[in-house]
């Protein structure tokens, strides 16, 4: 009976430090500039058609933090914009740079296949990725990321209107922050720095 | 007192108000977090005919005083909460430091939207009269937060 009192004790200890340590480290962390997720949780794995062919799958970037966006090639103001700020901030990252993996999953199947995406997304920088697939897998991403997107007809073509903020996922393959739309590059530098100092 | 002067008790208290209101200084908050909390139970009141509507279709913060737009999912199951898929008891805390109209897409409201309206720190007599006006109207106001057709 006593060595099972011990054993409760015992447990609760550790129960006890496992917590004060989970606080402590979400109290030290310091503050981005996202929406941040707390506690964080494991990104939602993707497996679609990378633009550079093959399979991609955010588990061959863990050593890298992502940035993963939601777009599509046809479209004519927010996925511009949001990849030239993700461009920028790139190249304002410097050494940095290259330890970040932006990625860009397309809401527009039908029209975006993997050779469209590669030759759309080198035009802001030639390291950006972009993910197709069928509709049900690309349905099924943006069911995960809670990401909307919806087919809006123009008279004889159509336009997908789509969440436009960015997913930051750390090394680790934690999904972190969310940032919106609108933001500067400056603010994700400082977002990037943050993540790559962990 | 005579009862020509009686009319007169309102119109000082109005503008001693107003004064106030022009005058007094801004509330300080640390955290600086305008919250908004889904619930334990929500998703079954919504499945079994409910509306439930918890995050208003536009929501006004203020740079310096509630600048930190604050989510949490206290709910069973994973919730779409404005531009956030919240796990249950997951929170996103969002700050902005630019004064603007944000637009986000949000399944949770039928029109797909919400609009997040950032002002700027109300520094003048009249930032703040027109600040705690707004708030005053926002308190008696629309209690759905749902817009009005």
């Amino acid at each position: 009976m006593r060595a099972m009192e011990s054993y409760m004790s015992i447990g609760s200890a550790i129960a006890a430090a496992l917590l004060w340590s989970i606080c402590a480290v979400a109290a030290d962390r310091p503050a981005l500039k996202a929406g941040v997720f707390e506690p964080p949780r494991p990104a939602p794995e993707l497996s679609l058609e990378a633009s550079t062919g093959g399979t991609l799958s955010l588990a061959d970037y863990r050593d890298k933090v992502v940035l993963l966006g939601f777009g599509f090639t046809s479209c004519p103001e927010v996925c511009p914009t949001t990849l030239a700020v993700l461009a920028q901030a790139r190249k304002r990252l410097g050494a940095q740079a290259d330890q970040v993996q932006v990625v860009y999953v397309t809401v527009d199947p039908q029209r975006d296949t993997a050779e469209r995406m590669r030759a759309y997304l080198k035009g802001f920088d030639p390291t950006f990725l972009g993910g197709t697939g069928t509709p049900a897998q690309l349905e099924a991403v943006r069911k995960n990321y809670g990401v909307m997107a919806e087919r809006k007809n123009i008279g004889n073509s159509y336009t997908v209107g789509h969440s436009s903020s960015v997913y930051l996922i750390d090394r680790k393959g934690l999904l972190r922050a969310m940032m919106p739309y609108g933001r500067l590059p400056d603010d994700y530098v400082h977002d990037l720095r943050v993540l790559l100092s962990e | 007192m005579s009862r020509r002067k009686w009319p007169l008790i309102p119109a000082i208290a109005l503008g001693v108000a107003i004064a106030w209101a022009a005058l007094a200084p801004m509330p300080e908050s640390p955290r600086r977090e305008q919250p908004f909390v889904i619930p334990e139970g929500t998703w079954a009141r919504r499945m079994s005919g409910d509306q439930v509507d918890i995050l208003p279709q536009q929501i006004r913060l203020t740079l310096g005083v509630n600048d930190v737009l604050f989510l949490k999912n206290l709910d069973t199951v994973p919730q779409t909460f404005g531009p956030a898929l919240l796990m249950p008891g997951q929170s996103f805390r969002l700050p902005f430091e630019l004064a603007s109209e944000y637009q986000f897409a949000c399944s949770a409201h039928s029109s797909g939207q919400m609009t997040v309206i950032v002002d700027p720190y109300p520094a003048s007599p009249w930032g703040r009269l027109r600040w705690r006006t707004l708030n005053l109207v926002e308190a008696f106001g629309n209690k759905t937060h749902e817009p009005k057709s």
